[in-house]
């Protein structure tokens, strides 16, 4: 039993927080999200410099070789200073699939790229009926000679907008809700028939519905044997909820931070509102929401690359509740303890209220891991 | 990182697992695991079993007969105590009055009382909260005023747990009301036998008698039963506090109950399905779950410092939520056969209230951690 951090985590760390203090402050965000791309390149190439992009990648591929635990220790980072660059859908998502899944030329050529932040790939799976089953696929891929042609929607894919590659998910045999024949296909961004209907997200962020029109792809694109991508998918999905966990307790510590220091600085009644009763219980409440999320990340980070299977989803959605809900108490507390200012745009704390409700429902709101820890518990 | 026990802290929780297999009687067993009535011979005799085993003093130190566990070691005994089915250990003079005499006690009051707390010969009780003071401590009333080689005491004392059985309490009385009220405080060890004590019952609302007022009218103490100095009480009161909080998670109980709860859902029917099938029941007892193993790691991380801070005031307000909606789960899930858990549920309600309010919790949570 250890939650402390190697020296060399920590080092990373403050590597990591003396960059966002220095180049990724409110300012410097808010002319991002309103940029036309709506992420910087620049800031993209930073985080390749500084290794971040590489710490999912094996070294044999250029990479850092870290884990889960050195993911979510950049993703409090991420989470406390809201970056909107996709890290979460490319360098820890799309870069832990490929490398699962991913046969030894497409690795070769493509890893090297992600960690050195040339390219940016994101994973496009769930559909529009899917809702938050993984399972659920109706996209199809229809086999014409050498070639796959596939054909569907994708929903609201995080950060497609950015990506050069997609991984698509598409059934080459079964029903919608099967865990076998689903298979998993590399799409450029360029092919024809792919159509992204681009949108920005509440929370700054940009996101596209995918149609697939036709697209037809070589045989090489497939990405492992056919109809056996799930149990990739599904533990890339695992590693990413474990990385989505850690951004939203980096988000939430950074907002509990903003409100105690507006709670002492506020001065209504002659005194720091602070001092009021009530407001302290709900703060207090807030720190009791924290700390029972932030250990719930600690438990995703070191779970979920874990072998068994049931086991390692039954803790992620736990984790998920638990910082879910934590979440949106935070949030909406963090907002009603500001008063009038916590409703304003000017405020970085209206921009963490925004993404922590995105978060939840994420890959998954509370309610649909609670049913799904529900069915799984013994 | 890393959230495994070590393979010696493994091998220690087999040997307890073990050990209460072995030594727990099945009539004991049987009761704690449906949530029955204890007797005063049902504690004793796991105490001196624990004593046999030379693990009397579960949370002390070697220099005074303790095992001396980290405090890991220490959750997993409690863990696994728990599981097995084990009474609680009655926390009075094992857990609260011990620390303060190893700390503050005099060498003659250290021999005197520890070992027969250790082996169960003496019973305590608390002397702590009064009629006029209970979140407000330091207001108590009861009087002691010093004769030179003794006290005499006289007040009233109120939510005595257990005190029916006490041989020994130790108490805080008032030996000076000119000053602050935490400045004129001291701490006494009084025996329950002697002449103008009177213990009176308090029903409680499950119909339980646990709690009870104790009266004392001009009652002897010799000085040598004061520990520390005179009117320093209140800081062995306080010292004592933090050691009551030890263990206040109550991780392991909320576990057994939880399997408990699912035992009972899992045999209840609805709509000729189990209980614990029924979406909406399934969700809450999922809820609770969820919240649980949030709270063995929050545990966890705050055993790992070594120390317990105002952090205890996190466990003390989730581990009580916890065990009181498992109590509901319960009772709910029992429908028109309720009344077997009703009791439960009803005494549970204690929780949130002993050991310091939730609302007196989330104060230190705001003063302490948040600095508000």
């Amino acid at each position: 039993m250890d939650f402390g951090l190697s020296e060399e985590q920590q080092q990373f760390v403050d590597t990591l927080g003396r960059f966002v203090a220095r180049d990724y402050g409110f300012a410097r965000r808010r002319t991002i999200v309103d940029s036309q791309e709506g992420w910087s390149k620049e800031v993209w190439q930073s985080l390749a410099d500084l290794g971040v992009l590489a710490i999912n990648v094996p070294e044999k591929y250029g990479g850092l070789g870290f884990g889960p635990v050195e993911t979510m220790l950049a993703m409090n980072v991420f989470g406390a200073a809201l970056l909107v660059e996709p890290y979460l859908s490319s360098a820890v998502i799309a870069t832990s699939l490929l490398c699962d899944i991913a046969g030894e030329s497409v690795k070769a050529e493509l890893l090297p790229r992600l960690a050195g932040g040339e390219r940016i790939a994101v994973l496009a799976h769930f559909e529009p009926a899917s809702r938050f089953v993984i399972a659920h696929v109706e996209c199809s891929a229809r086999k014409d000679g050498e070639r796959y042609v596939l054909e569907g929607q994708k929903a609201a894919v995080l950060d497609a907008p950015a990506a050069g590659h997609l991984l698509v998910s598409a059934r080459t045999s079964g029903l919608p809700d099967d865990d076998t024949g689903v298979s998993l296909f590399l799409v450029s961004r360029d092919s024809p028939g792919l159509v992204l209907r681009e949108f920005p997200t509440l929370d700054g962020g940009r996101a596209a519905e995918v149609l697939l029109n036709k697209v037809s792809v070589p045989a090489s694109a497939r990405l492992g044997g056919e109809g056996e991508a799930m149990p990739a998918i599904e533990r890339a999905l695992d590693i990413g909820l474990s990385a989505l966990c850690a951004e939203a307790v980096g988000a939430m510590k950074a907002l509990q931070n903003a409100t105690i220091e507006y709670l002492k600085t506020r001065s209504q009644f002659d005194q720091p509102i602070g001092r009021f009763q009530v407001l302290q219980h709900r703060a207090a409440d807030m720190l009791i929401h924290f700390e029972q999320a932030q250990s719930m990340s600690y438990l995703a980070a070191m779970r979920c690359t874990a072998e068994n299977t049931l086991e390692r989803r039954r803790m992620l959605s736990a984790a998920k509740v638990v910082v879910g809900q934590a979440c949106r108490f935070i949030a909406q507390s963090a907002v009603q303890l500001h008063g009038g200012m916590g409703m304003t745009d000017e405020l970085m704390v209206s921009h963490w209220f925004k993404r922590l409700t995105m978060i939840e429902s994420t890959f998954g709101d509370s309610d649909s891991h609670l049913q799904r820890f529900a069915e799984l518990a013994s | 990182m890393d959230l495994d026990f070590t393979e010696e802290e493994n091998a220690f929780r087999d040997e307890v697992r073990d050990f209460a297999r072995e030594k727990l009687p099945a009539d004991i067993h049987h009761k704690v695991m449906n949530g029955l009535h204890l007797t005063r011979d049902d504690y004793v005799s796991w105490q001196r079993a624990l004593f046999a085993r030379g693990w009397g003093g579960v949370s002390w130190p070697k220099e005074f007969g303790g095992p001396g566990w980290s405090a890991t070691e220490l959750y997993i005994f409690e863990e696994e105590c728990a599981a097995a089915g084990a009474p609680r250990l009655i926390p009075f003079g094992l857990r609260m009055l011990a620390p303060v005499l190893m700390a503050f006690g005099s060498r003659a009051q250290q021999e005197r009382f520890l070992p027969k707390i250790m082996s169960a010969e003496e019973w305590w009780c608390q002397g702590y909260s009064e009629p006029g003071a209970g979140s407000d401590l330091a207001s108590l009333r009861t009087r002691a005023e010093n004769c030179g080689d003794h006290y005499r005491v006289t007040g009233q004392k109120t939510w005595t747990t257990l005190g029916q059985y006490a041989d020994w309490m130790f108490c805080l009385v008032r030996t000076d009301s000119e000053v602050k009220p935490q400045r004129g405080i001291s701490f006494l060890l009084i025996d329950m036998k002697s002449p103008g004590i009177t213990v009176r019952p308090i029903i409680t609302l499950d119909g339980g008698h646990e709690v009870n007022e104790v009266w004392l009218e001009d009652v002897r103490v010799p000085m040598e039963n004061r520990v520390g100095e005179e009117n320093q009480g209140w800081s062995y009161a306080k010292f004592l506090l933090g050691h009551e909080r030890t263990n206040i998670a109550g991780i392991g109980i909320a576990k057994r109950e939880l399997a408990h709860l699912k035992r009972v859902a899992k045999a209840e029917m609805k709509n000729a399905r189990p209980l614990l099938e029924d979406p909406l029941f399934a969700a809450k007892v999922a809820q609770v779950e969820v919240d649980l193993m949030a709270l063995e790691i929050t545990n966890l991380r705050v055993l790992s410092t070594e120390k317990m801070g105002p952090e205890a005031s996190i466990l003390k307000i989730k581990g009580s939520e916890i065990q009181q909606d498992i109590s509901e789960l319960l009772m709910q899930a029992a429908g028109p056969y309720a009344q077997p858990f009703a009791a439960n549920y009803c005494n549970q309600r204690k929780l949130s209230i002993y050991g310091g309010s939730n609302e007196i919790q989330r104060n230190i949570i705001s003063q302490m951690m948040l600095g508000l």
